[in-house]
């Protein structure tokens, strides 16, 4: 057994908050810019520019990207030779989320009941989503997401029969009916199979994808392109202020389901897309 | 595509001004803008509901939907972007036919909303949502003015220097969106 110390834990997941929150993803930079060059109208190259000076200002000068800074979504990989010793897990992660929004300045948007709506006042709890892999390593991602984007986001429980174009109708719904609500240029994830709670935890590590990774089955890659182009001839653009960059990336994973069902999720991020990761 | 133009206008906002702004303009706003989301938003409709006496002047003024960062050592506020501004449309028409000119947000307007822009020729505006680090630079002072137990929600009294927005619903009521 290799044993990992809670304050490990903690002191990554801290760590991660303040980067996530202060550095747009690699990929997403470079596909704003690759979006820059695309776009025709002014409007939309004067918002892909602001973008690309708002995530340089946010780095150099320590400002977080987006006033909304989140709640924040830990997904642990943990090796199943590993014990975590001196602590309890869920407290370590807590822990790390607190002392990122208090020393990094961060807004605290959590509220501890959905009715009766008290701020927690240090961003916790976070949502952990811990799952036991092989090997002796613990891998820790965050995903700060604003609710701006998350608000958008929607399930539905497909027939079979509707199949492929069922799907394809539901993204595009989803997306024509509120996109321009949750700062586009978006980054789509996808969820199909497996149960409903199943989809939904899908759909959010689809988003966790490099923008410039296709998925490994052929007809989902294809089913990913489709969209793309799609989503991209709606005009939504930029801010919802008009243009061609509606979407700068789909991502589809998909799991086994019932011989009965077709579920799909949809989770919207905005351009603004906060992860981090590390290994300990 | 119409081109937009670039104009500087100040807030507080006048009607005749308002009535100027075509849908499309990109605007550079400086003067004061007041923050509101929505438990604020709530208070406020509550006390027109009662009666009671505003803590803010609200005719003329621009409304801005925002929940800033706290602000760092020395700089008067943190990050601080629009956010969606629909969450607000059920108070909103209330707030426009109590002098309210103008609103500061992201996204889609409900037709209640339209119509009361229309009838107050009144104006709403998009910014650029996630862009809150490039925003905080147009603010040169911020204080809390009311309901500051509301934390990030609290109402800040802002004063911005060139603020950049498009005028998303006109005081005709057409709107940049497709509905």
């Amino acid at each position: 057994m290799r044993k990992i110390e809670a304050k490990e834990i903690t002191e990554a997941v801290a760590r991660l908050c303040l980067k996530a929150n202060f550095n747009l993803r690699p990929d997403v930079v470079l596909a704003l810019k690759e979006a820059l060059g695309k776009e025709d109208s002014p409007r939309a190259k004067d918002i892909i520019r602001t973008l690309l000076k708002n995530a340089s200002i946010s780095k150099k000068e320590g400002l977080p990207l987006c006033q909304d800074t989140g709640m924040v979504t830990v997904f642990l990989k943990i090796g199943q030779g590993v014990r975590i010793v001196g602590g309890d897990l869920r407290e370590a992660v807590n822990e790390g989320v607190r002392r990122a929004y208090r020393e990094g300045y961060l807004r605290k948007s959590v509220v501890d009941d959905p009715l009766i709506r008290k701020n927690t006042r240090d961003n916790t709890p976070a949502v952990i989503h811990p799952e036991i892999v092989p090997g002796d390593k613990l891998k820790v991602t965050v995903l700060p997401k604003g609710f701006g984007a998350e608000n958008i986001s929607a399930l539905a429980m497909l027939k079979p029969s509707e199949g492929k174009e069922g799907v394809k109708k539901f993204v595009m719904d989803t997306v024509r009916r509120h996109g321009a609500n949750g700062c586009p240029p978006l980054i789509i994830g996808i969820g199909l199979g497996g149960t409903m709670e199943k989809a939904a935890l899908l759909a959010k590590e689809a988003i966790l994808r490099p923008l410039g990774s296709h998925h490994r089955k052929r007809h989902i890659a294809i089913l990913e392109k489709e969209l793309l182009r799609e989503i991209n001839k709606l005009g939504i653009g930029p801010q919802g202020l008009g243009g061609e960059t509606t979407v700068l990336g789909v991502k589809v994973e998909v799991y086994p389901t019932h011989i009965a069902g077709l579920p799909v999720a949809v989770n919207i991020s905005c351009h603004a897309l906060r992860q981090a990761s590390t290994v300990l | 595509m119409e081109m937009s133009k670039e104009q500087k206008i100040q807030a507080p906002l006048s009607e005749a001004q308002a009535k100027k702004l075509r849908v499309g303009d990109k605007v550079l706003i400086s003067g004061t803008l007041y923050t509101a989301r929505d438990e604020a938003h709530r208070r406020l409709v509550q006390a027109i509901g009662r009666g009671s006496k505003l803590p803010i002047p609200i005719k003329d003024q621009i409304i801005y939907y925002t929940g800033p960062t706290p602000a760092p050592p020395g700089r008067v506020i943190g990050s601080c972007g629009p956010t969606t501004s629909l969450r607000m449309d059920s108070f909103t028409p209330k707030l426009l036919k109590n002098g309210l000119r103008g609103m500061i947000g992201k996204g889609h307007r409900s037709s209640q909303v339209i119509q009361a822009i229309k009838d107050f020729s009144a104006v709403y505006f998009i910014a650029v949502g996630g862009a809150g680090a490039l925003l905080s630079k147009c603010v040169r002072e911020a204080k809390v003015v009311a309901y500051r137990d509301l934390g990030p929600e609290a109402i800040y009294q802002v004063m911005v220097v060139d603020f950049p927005a498009w005028v998303a619903i006109d005081s005709k009521g057409k709107n940049i969106l497709r509905q």
